[in-house]
């Protein structure tokens, strides 16, 4: 069974963290996922930067662009990776556009991930219709799980197809926005998480975007399976170096 | 074979909406309503009317008798430069400001380069009393300020793009995360052929009234609809998505797209997409685009900053592809001279985007008794200070 499947099941809310690898040195990344895990976080989203990162606020661009400028590439990561499952034993996954991964190839992009233990993808900007027709066989091939996002403005219908579609767990964007935008959550917000909690959906969910902080974690946490952390964690890294995860993610819970 | 949109978004195996789901109610709701929108008599009234009194149209159609002479062939002119504004852009805004209007939007927003689809969009915001919001790279607003200036008089809000490397495509990304934090009063004004379907066929419906007025144009002076040649520059591709439109499958007119090479194509300060680029997605659509072999996408350069887009439009490159169209690269030096020649022959300022096309009849040559129509996308008011500082006027 892939290890995200598996970390679902666990009877805990699941801390999840982004961060783009390369930032903020290129050789940064083993080292960053090897202290989530030892810091006792339940899954990492790697991310794959690019140049031009629709989906994301100013945080995460700034760090794609000193990612990519440092000589980070896809490449690069997967070379970074190579040995991973040796020391980390966590589901990884890896999140980046469309783009990058188109040139190297999907075939290939895949077939690495699987050499390397990559559990599943979050590709914003592969529209679920496309995933469907065209790589969902070659994504499924190489255990790979397809992770979706959900919003605030999606539909029912829509929500109920990517349920059917997706094999891991659904992606539930916290509002209407980029990454890293809002602090604390409205009570509309709470509504959303709620109403979507009652759907009783096959894959369970996970709440990214403005989550930031221990209570923000909490509250999202109250309704879904687990939360992922982004832009906070880039900006911790940023001021305080690598050296200070333990301090962050103990901050969280 | 059509090389229109099929009903999926694509034009061969172009196009498409590579979007987060985040956008995907605001381009859904977009597509699913706007052809019949456009259908609408009401519609379909109102934008008529507001491209002849507001627009200025039809625009002329004008052979071009000393630059003909000169280049041994017969050379018309669609004067898109006598647009309200300097440019066909006005064309887009028009139309899509009435379609925001009927999608109950309230609140604009747009990315410009050089400023050219920040005024038209400003312009149809004033006229219609609507909130309207540019996003500029912050180099842009550095090289274009009378455009900024312009832009600010007619009320609008610029703000600069910071990210990236701040110019057209950061622009167009900033206003793409707008559009995500703003899903539901918002309309986005893209300003060419380019982004997520129904973007590209949208606008090139909207500018397609440039070759639907050529052919009635062509048959009063020239006794029949079709050229044997259309004409124009491409950046993101929509003065030549109109000028082609009506053509596109008719075999018998020759197609032909101008890309700006920039100091030249392979110097690595260039615009040529079709021959530097490859296929990849910018701006949720599949198409062809300059970037690294690791799909970052790279900056282009050109001396025209309406040209000076990594990207072109899906049709476009359909039309590359499947080799519809035929595809020149005019260097900026090139493109200057063009400008300046067609100043003194005609006593028309030509924008340095539009000098572009002009250009290729150096190099490409057609017979005495072809029928060639340029599209004369722009005029060169906005270019000024590019002109004196080359020519040292
Ligand atoms: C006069 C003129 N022509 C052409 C262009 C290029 O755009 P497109 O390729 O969409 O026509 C611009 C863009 O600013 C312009 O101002």
């Amino acid at each position: 069974m892939n290890r995200i499947n598996q970390k679902l099941q666990e009877d805990k809310k699941l801390l999840s963290i982004y961060f783009t690898a390369g930032y903020p040195n290129l050789g940064d990344t083993v080292s960053i996922i090897q202290d989530l895990e030892k810091n006792g976080v339940d899954m990492i989203e790697i991310g794959l930067p690019f140049s031009d990162p629709l989906a994301d606020g100013p945080t995460i661009q700034e760090s794609s662009t000193k990612a990519i400028r440092n000589g980070m590439t896809t490449h690069k990561l997967f070379e970074q990776l190579q040995g991973i499952r040796d020391t980390v034993s966590i589901p990884l996954l890896i999140m980046g556009y469309f783009n990058p991964i188109l040139q190297y190839g999907v075939q290939e992009f895949c077939e690495k991930c699987q050499e390397i233990g990559i559990d599943g993808l979050i590709i914003p900007d592969l529209p679920v219709d496309v995933y469907n027709e065209k790589y969902k066989t070659i994504f499924e091939a190489h255990g790979l799980n397809n992770v979706f996002l959900i919003t605030p403005q999606t539909s029912v219908e829509r929500i109920n197809f990517i349920d059917s579609v997706s094999n891991g767990f659904i992606y539930m964007v916290s509002s209407a926005s980029v990454t890293g935008s809002s602090t604390g959550f409205s009570n509309d917000t709470r509504e959303y998480f709620k109403r979507i909690s009652e759907m009783k959906l096959k894959n369970p969910q996970v709440i990214g975007f403005g989550i930031s902080d221990s209570e923000s974690f909490q509250q999202a946490t109250k309704f879904a399976k687990g939360a992922i952390i982004g832009s906070a964690f880039i900006k911790h890294l940023t001021n305080k170096g690598t050296s200070k995860i333990a301090e962050f993610v103990k901050n969280i819970r | 074979m059509s090389y229109q949109v099929n009903e999926k978004g694509y034009y061969g195996e172009f196009g498409g909406a590579y979007i987060p789901e985040m956008l995907y109610p605001n381009v859904e709701e977009l597509r699913s309503q706007y052809l019949e929108i456009m259908k609408e008599e009401s519609f379909q009234e109102e934008f008529k009317q507001l491209l002849k009194d507001y627009v200025g149209r039809p625009t002329p159609l004008y052979f071009a008798e000393r630059f003909s002479k000169k280049y041994n062939t017969k050379v018309y002119l669609k004067r898109e430069d006598l647009c309200h504004t300097g440019a066909h852009k006005v064309n887009n805004t028009i139309g899509q400001i009435l379609m925001a209007r009927r999608l109950g939007k309230t609140r604009i927003i747009a990315e410009t380069g050089a400023g050219q689809h920040g005024v038209a969009t400003a312009t149809v915001c004033a006229l219609m009393g609507m909130e309207c919001i540019v996003y500029m790279g912050a180099i842009d607003i550095e090289r274009q300020a009378p455009n900024v200036a312009r832009m600010k008089m007619l009320g609008a809000t610029v703000i600069p793009a910071l990210s990236g490397s701040r110019t057209l495509k950061d622009a167009t990304n900033e206003a793409i995360r707008d559009w995500i934090n703003n899903p539901v009063d918002t309309h986005y004004i893209i300003g060419s052929v380019v982004g997520p379907h129904p973007y590209p066929d949208m606008v090139a419906k909207f500018q397609s009234v440039i070759s639907e007025e050529i052919k009635t144009q062509l048959l009063e002076k020239e006794g029949r609809e079709n050229p044997d040649y259309v004409v124009a520059c491409v950046g993101g591709g929509s003065n030549a998505a109109g000028i082609y439109y009506h053509y596109l499958d008719k075999p018998e007119v020759g197609i032909i797209a101008v890309e700006a090479a920039g100091k030249g194509v392979f110097t690595g300060e260039s615009a040529a997409t079709s021959a530097l680029g490859k296929e990849g997605i910018i701006h949720g659509s599949k198409t062809l685009l300059m970037q690294t072999e690791d799909g970052q996408i790279t900056e282009p350069y050109s001396i025209s900053a309406g040209l000076d887009y990594p990207g072109i439009g899906p049709m476009h490159a359909n039309l590359f592809r499947t080799g519809r169209a035929e595809f020149i690269s005019i260097t900026d030096d090139d493109a200057m001279k063009a400008g300046l020649e067609l100043s003194n022959l005609e006593g028309i300022i030509p924008a340095i985007e539009t000098s572009h096309a002009l250009a290729i009849f150096e190099t490409r040559k057609f017979n005495e008794d072809d029928v060639v129509v340029i599209n004369l996308s722009g005029r060169g008011d906005k270019d000024l200070n590019t002109y004196i500082e080359y020519f040292n006027l």
